[in-house]
């Protein structure tokens, strides 16, 4: 399902990043970056916390806005409940909708935010996503020091939060479209591979996404999917174009990919994950490089593998879901 | 969306494993874990004049101390990554699947998160190895073996 907005602006992002996304070529892009992956805290489900604390503190401080002033405050983040954001956003949050689409959770807070703004139920929103490398290690995984070996295709959770608010008020970077994916389920169930399981998801999206508008790739400057790493990224590339006749060799990138030297980080493997991935690269990275109008028209598919171990043990399937948000410059 | 096109696209972009390459390490590293208890057990038996057997428990006991003091200390995870299965098979990845496990879930009090938690990993190798240890003593057992 697409639809176009008429009102909805991006007034201003906040980044903090951890250790590992700091040693990665965007460092410059983020606001504020920690050298250790507890953040101060005593546990690393604190550590996230503080990290959403932190990058909504910062977002309202760039704004110049109070604490519980923005209307609504949307976000999610991988632990259970979502935690994370439900904690971090307490102290903030006039009103509150806790979202969960795994990694794709930032477009689908922008989504749902600027459906509100464009319906005029609300002047602004914040969007805010987290993720944490150990906590969903210990989560979704083996105990956080085990370091039981993986495979290449393997990708890393980002560590991080990102926020943006989303306005009624005329900025230099608009919401022009956005599309909501489906969940879709193409018999993959391999959790150590989640960039061909999450593949299919972003090229059914952006295919409808282009086909709706009746767009052209080459309509956008860049088009960056969430988190499929170098794999996946290969993979999208070369199904869109043999069975939808879609080329996007030229402005198409991976965020997962984007956030790490790859070549230099081989604890990052294929790429990273989680839904701050998405978040530190189009609220830090794509977010800056419009403001400077390096980039003026992009389109973001956050990708998410609807992971459920228990699922998974009992021999289904892994779903997954992207969404995708066109941002364009006024 | 066509499954047997998507398999067939994505097969092109799998990365190699090197699935031989890490048995090998594997087969070294464990190789090597083993030949270190050897030599522990002859320098006990040398030293103190103790039994084959008893030396041989005390070398369990320095081993898993190693092995657990390593993951508290937070390198046995950087080894593992390096050594492979090599390290995990041998009983130093048990006591580090447990004290890993024990780590991670301190915060959550010593019931509900150590109490637990910590057979996670360690729970499985447990009940199959008493299940294991059963059977073949059965067998053992019917065959007229000694108990």
């Amino acid at each position: 399902m697409t639809f176009t907005y008429n009102d909805v602006y991006v007034k201003d992002t906040a980044t903090i990043a951890g250790p590992y996304e700091k040693k990665g070529p965007l460092k410059k892009y983020f606001d504020k970056t920690f050298d250790d992956l507890y953040f101060e805290e005593d546990s690393w489900e604190k550590a996230e916390i503080k990290t959403v604390e932190e990058s909504l503190k910062l977002l309202h401080k760039k704004v110049g806005m109070k604490r519980k002033e923005v209307d609504v405050i949307l976000g999610g983040d991988l632990q259970n409940q979502i935690a994370a954001t439900t904690y971090g956003a307490y102290n903030f949050s006039k009103s509150f909708l806790g979202l969960y689409g795994a990694c794709s959770t930032s477009v689908e807070a922008m989504i749902l935010g600027s459906v509100l703004i464009d319906s005029k139920k609300v002047k602004n929103a914040i969007v805010t996503v987290s993720s944490h490398n150990m906590v969903a290690e210990k989560q979704f995984r083996n105990p956080t020091e085990y370091g039981a070996p993986k495979p290449p295709s393997a990708t890393f959770t980002a560590t991080g939060s990102a926020s943006l608010l989303l306005t009624n008020e005329k900025t230099e970077i608009r919401v022009e479209s956005s599309t909501i994916g489906q969940i879709t389920n193409l018999n993959q169930n391999d959790p150590n591979d989640m960039g061909k399981v999450m593949a299919p998801a972003a090229i059914d999206t952006i295919r409808r996404h282009l086909k709706d508008l009746n767009r052209k790739p080459d309509y956008y400057d860049l088009i960056v999917t969430g988190d499929l790493g170098i794999y996946g990224r290969e993979i999208l590339k070369e199904y869109i174009l043999e069975e939808y006749d879609l080329d996007l060799s030229k402005n198409y990138n991976d965020c997962g990919v984007m956030l790490y030297d790859l070549k230099k980080q081989e604890e990052c493997l294929a790429g990273g994950s989680g839904p701050v991935c998405s978040a530190l690269v189009s609220f830090g990275y794509i977010y800056h490089e419009m403001k400077k109008k390096n980039l003026k028209k992009v389109l973001i598919v956050a990708t998410g593998a609807l992971f459920s171990p228990t699922m998974v043990h009992q021999k289904e399937n892994i779903y997954s879901i992207a969404n995708a948000i066109s941002l364009e410059v006024v | 969306m066509k499954v047997e096109k998507y398999e067939k696209i994505a097969k092109d972009f799998k990365p190699e494993t090197h699935k031989i390459r890490n048995a090998m390490i594997a087969f070294v590293v464990g190789g090597l874990i083993g030949l270190l208890g050897e030599i522990i057990i002859e320098v006990l038996c040398h030293y103190t004049h103790i039994s084959r057997s008893s030396a041989g428990t005390i070398m369990i006991v320095i081993m898993i101390f190693t092995a657990s003091l390593s993951t508290a200390l937070g390198f046995f995870d950087k080894l593992v990554t390096k050594c492979k299965c090599g390290l995990l098979i041998p009983i130093t990845g048990f006591a580090h699947s447990m004290t890993s496990a024990a780590l991670d879930y301190k915060k959550e009090g010593p019931i509900y998160g150590i109490g637990t938690n910590i057979f996670k990993l360690a729970g499985s190798v447990i009940l199959y190895g008493i299940m294991a240890a059963w059977f073949f003593g059965m067998i053992r057992f019917l065959l007229g073996g000694r108990i």
